[in-house]
């Protein structure tokens, strides 16, 4: 059997976080900001006041500057699949191909069609219709996110397909199972809240600059107060949905949630499970598989994870010991396939079957076995085989570890700040609070930061695998030699890094620059379109 | 009939209609970024020629993104072989294609002479390169592919990308396609742009489409003369969808000409295709861009069906394992599946096609220099 180069596995992995990650830089501030400008121009729309109309357009051009980058990323994650790889394409593309073509048929399309309407039709469309454009491009966004994110949860906890002998993949079987996994809804919903949270502390964050140079006091200040009222609430909602989300991990993918939690022994190791303290900090080592050093607070981590008290989290170590029979079932598995390709035979089939919810590990004990062949495994070696795969089902704990608790304590600081800026916004008293002017700007670039832990969290913590028990990352790659990865990592080094520094010059000059007064027809706008809102 | 097998057709028609689709409104918008340095020679021309397409750019280019996305889910095998075995190719595509978005959001926002001109140049790589590879990558399959399967379904490459860059055959389509889309690029600037613009696109539209329509008849002769394939052992279209275990096939050189002899009324593709670039060119220099443009729709799928049928129904032969080569019957997903996206596809692209009419309806009219210069919200 021929097997893939190591090399290539860790440079296409390399490849694919630095482009995803690269990808959603943008992807959030487009999700939230759609929705803030429209809520702008709605208000321009119902007042008819053109403050609003600034705000909305110059909110706007910051919008595509960064909208720009976030397609032409997108376009490398539409290809890397496929190019990278491969034997995940065509092991999981009869399930996971689908989200991803109606997300083109269903979002796509609306975002990037309204969206050209949305910058160059404002001449040309009535106030209401330019209006629905703009939430039309909102919900492309966010609707390009739900689908996805179905696709994502799919390899997190794959459930509307089953695996077929015949055609050696996984095949769709359910739709409703697809698209209504828990994994999936909460993952939309608390990535398309985060989104919402990076946008409105971008506005917030730039408004504070301008209010703390006493310029374009009326658009700053507007601006200000809508996106600290759109930040609080959703700042409050991300937490909660993380909540969720971690719940999940406890129910589908133990390995995560243990490496989440820096968890070596089964959390009743202590007095009882309802004792296990909950790390506010420590040092997970993972060669010597413990924490070097944690501080951490009893009597929480049971009821926050496991929303009772006294169900017990695995640890670690206790995973991977159990392990072993599950190896040793999947090698039998694929065994019996390898024969059935050949054969036909119903015996093999058989059992195949009986051993088939284990193939996904002996996919993983592939490497171990000698000359990387399954057939060659005897009664003699497999004890070492299957004691090396052991070790292999865990996640990098110290990565999981650490990006989790940047991502959530960060999500706390959102909610202090927003709580605040919301607060005395209203009570029109920022100028006396200059130090919450200046946290708002320096906090711009935080939501992005957890936005990318928060994916470290979710894709390091699957590790292993690529699709969850049923394909290891190093089985999903493309065969092709190193010398192919060099050249796309050269390529994509050059062309990302010129993109950020372009679309960093950019953002800082019209930044800077703020609202141009509008040296275009004097504005005509000042009808409103209710004449009762008009008299007020 | 049975249902897997009419949803596998359907999906090999759609693949084409996709693939066409793709070709007509990506092409036009690469067709106008290649000419972008040639039709405007100063920067109020070519903000121009950028405003022209404008609005428009990026809804065109998700025919490009649903096309990926339609064959990963629609012909997973093909998608997972094709994106990996032209790898070098596909990157280099990508690359091409992802300097597009940014320029044109960039490009005007700095008034600059180097950051133009660095720009306009990217126009030009990110217009010409991708329709070159797209033309070629048709050539390249037509010929078969080094490519083989283990019996996990991993899959192997058995030859160079150089080989896929440096044949004859491929260079042509690929030049054939170019030209394709300068013509229908040309039509558009036609369409909304003013003198000078609308007389150096009209050059180019004329000339475009008289190369293509050299081209197609050269590469239609050769082909009777490059290898095809046929299978030597009983196909069953309702087999299930795994290159693994196929039936036997054979290389045989002209082969690709065999549909067109046992099905004389295919001639109708080529035909229409002729006719598509030497009435676009007549119409052009007619001065009429409309009817041009939908000519040049007209070439595009003459061209695309014209390939499809006589390769049908291999869609992506295997040089190497050629019992392993992927066809119509054996590349696609499921019958769940297909099932599925033949509903998603149904509801949804009548609302694309309206919405997409409605936004080149409000956009309609020429784009003036003046209006262009006072304009901040264009390009
Ligand atoms: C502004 C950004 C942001 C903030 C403040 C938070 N998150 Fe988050 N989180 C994300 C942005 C994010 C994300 C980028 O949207 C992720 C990556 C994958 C995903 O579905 O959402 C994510 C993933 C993610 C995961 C992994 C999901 C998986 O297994 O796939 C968990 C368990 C949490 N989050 C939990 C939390 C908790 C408990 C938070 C606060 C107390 C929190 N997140 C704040
Ligand atoms: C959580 C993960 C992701 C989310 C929420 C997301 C969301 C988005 C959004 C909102 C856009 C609009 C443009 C912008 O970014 O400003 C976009 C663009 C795009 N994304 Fe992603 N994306 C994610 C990951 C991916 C992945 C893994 C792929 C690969 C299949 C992908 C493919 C694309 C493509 C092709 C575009 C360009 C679309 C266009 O032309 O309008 N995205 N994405
Ligand atoms: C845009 C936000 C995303 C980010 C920042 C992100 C991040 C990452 C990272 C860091 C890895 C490498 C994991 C490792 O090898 O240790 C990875 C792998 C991967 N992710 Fe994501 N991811 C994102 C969204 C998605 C989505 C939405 C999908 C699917 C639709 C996806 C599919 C994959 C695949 C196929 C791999 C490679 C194989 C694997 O490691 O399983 N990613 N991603």
């Amino acid at each position: 059997m021929n097997l893939i180069d190591p090399t290539v596995v860790d440079l296409s992995r390399l490849q694919f976080a630095l482009t995803a990650l690269y990808h959603f830089l943008f992807v959030p501030l487009t999700l939230g900001m759609t929705f803030l400008i429209a809520a702008m121009e709605t208000v321009y729309v119902i007042t008819g006041k053109p403050v609003y109309k600034e705000m909305t357009q110059f909110w706007g051009k910051l919008f595509g500057i960064n909208f720009a980058i976030g397609v032409a990323t997108g376009l490398t994650m539409e290809f890397e699949f496929g190019t990278n790889w491969s034997m995940y394409s065509h092991f999981v593309g009869d399930v996971f191909g689908t989200p991803l073509a109606i997300e083109g048929l269903m979002a796509f399309f609306m975002e990037s069609t309204f969206v050209g309407l949305m910058f160059f039709g404002w001449d040309r469309l009535s106030r209401p219709a330019h209006l629905a454009v703009t939430y039309l491009v909102a919900l492309g966004s966010n609707l390009s996110a739900l689908w996805i994110l179905i696709a994502n949860g799919f390899m997190q906890n794959p459930q509307g397909a089953s695996f077929d002998p015949v055609t050696m993949r996984m095949q769709f079987n359910s739709f409703l199972n697809l698209v209504f996994s828990p994994d999936a809804q909460a993952k939309f919903v608390h990535t398309s809240i985060a989104g919402f949270v990076t946008g409105a502390l971008f506005v917030m964050g730039i408004s504070a600059f301008y209010l703390l140079r006493k310029q374009h006091v009326a658009l700053a200040g507007r601006s200000f107060r809508m996106a600290a009222l759109f930040g609080v609430i959703s700042s409050m909602a991300v937490v909660t949905l993380g909540d969720a989300l971690g719940r999940l991990d406890y129910l589908v993918q133990p390995t995560k949630i243990a490496a989440i939690e820096g968890l070596w022994q089964d959390s009743n190791a202590h007095s009882s499970a309802a004792a296990a303290p909950w790390l506010l900090f420590a040092l997970p080592n993972d060669a010597t598989q413990k924490n070097d050093f944690e501080i951490g607070i009893p009597y929480v981590l049971t009821p926050l994870v496991t929303h009772s008290m006294d169900k017990v989290i695995p640890g670690l170590i206790t995973q991977e010991n159990q392990a072993g029979p599950r190896i040793e079932n999947g090698i039998k598995a694929l065994n019996a396939l390898e024969a059935y390709g050949q054969t036909h035979d119903a015996a093999d089939l058989a059992a195949f079957k009986a051993n088939e919810d284990d193939m996904g590990y002996g996919f993983l004990a592939q490497r171990y076995a000698p000359d990387q062949n399954l057939n060659q495994i005897t009664p003699a070696n497999q004890g070492a085989v299957i004691a090396k795969t052991e070790k292999d089902i865990i996640p990098n704990v110290f990565v999981t570890f650490w990006s989790f608790r940047i991502m959530m304590f960060l999500g706390f600081y959102f909610v202090a700040l927003f709580a605040f800026a919301s607060y005395f916004s209203l009570r029109n008293e920022l100028q006396k609070h200059k130090w919450l002017l200046w946290a708002s700007m320096w906090s711009i670039p935080l939501p992005i930061l957890a936005c990318e832990f928060g994916w470290i969290t979710a894709e390091a913590g699957r590790q292993p695998w690529s699709v969850y028990g049923w394909l290891p990352t190093f089985q999903a790659a493309s065969s092709h030699p190193v010398g192919y990865m060099v050249f796309s990592l050269i390529g994509f080094a050059v062309l990302y890094s010129t993109f950020i520094a372009a679309e960093l010059y950019l953002m800082f000059k019209f930044a800077r620059l703020g609202p141009q007064p509008h040296h275009e027809v004097p504005d005509e706008g000042a009808t409103p379109m209710f004449a009762a809102r008009a008299a007020e | 009939m049975e249902l897997f097998v009419a949803l596998k057709l359907i999906w090999t028609l759609l693949l084409g209609v996709l693939l066409s689709g793709l070709a007509i409104m990506v092409g036009m918008d690469m067709g106008v970024g290649t000419l972008l340095r040639f039709v405007g020679k100063n920067d109020a021309e070519r903000r121009v020629a950028l405003n022209i397409i404008g609005p428009h750019w990026d809804g065109n280019q998700v025919w490009f993104i649903l096309g990926g996305g339609a064959i990963f889910a629609a012909f997973p095998t093909l998608y997972a072989t094709s994106f990996s075995v032209f790898y070098v190719v596909m990157i280099l595509l990508l690359f091409s294609m992802i300097m597009r978005p940014v320029a044109f959001e960039y490009r005007s926002k700095v008034d600059a002479k180097k950051w133009r001109g660095a720009w306009d140049w990217a126009f030009l790589i990110s217009g010409a390169l991708p329709m070159i590879i797209y033309g070629a990558a048709f050539g390249n399959v037509m010929q078969g592919v080094g490519f083989h399967y283990t019996w996990t379904g991993q899959f192997f490459q058995d030859e160079s990308f150089l080989s896929y860059l440096l044949n004859p055959f491929a260079i042509l389509c690929g030049v054939l396609s170019l030209s394709l889309s300068i013509y229908q690029g040309g039509t558009m600037l036609m369409l909304r742009g003013e003198e000078p613009i609308y007389a150096r696109a009209r050059g180019f539209a004329i000339g475009g489409a008289l190369v293509a329509a050299v081209l197609f008849i050269i590469g239609g002769m050769w082909v009777a003369h490059i290898n095809g394939y046929v299978f030597t052992s009983p196909v069953d279209p309702g087999m299930a969808p795994t290159p693994l275990n196929g039936p036997g096939v054979a290389v045989q050189q002209g082969a690709w000409m065999n549909n067109y002899h046992a099905q004389p009324l295919l001639w109708v593709l080529p035909v229409l295709g002729v006719l598509g670039m030497l009435g676009g060119a007549a119409m052009a220099a007619a001065r009429k861009p409309v009817l041009g443009w939908w000519l040049g729709a007209l070439a595009w799928i003459g061209v695309i069906f014209t390939t499809g049928a006589s390769m049908f129904p291999f869609l992506m032969p295997s040089s190497t394992m050629p019992s392993q080569s992927l066809t119509a019957w054996n590349a696609t997903g499921s019958q769940y599946n297909l099932g599925w996206m033949l509903f998603f596809a149904l509801v949804f692209t009548p609302i694309i096609i309206a919405y997409t009419s409605w936004c080149f309806y409000v956009m309609r009219g020429k784009v003036k220099a003046a209006d262009v210069a006072k304009n901040t919200h264009g390009y």
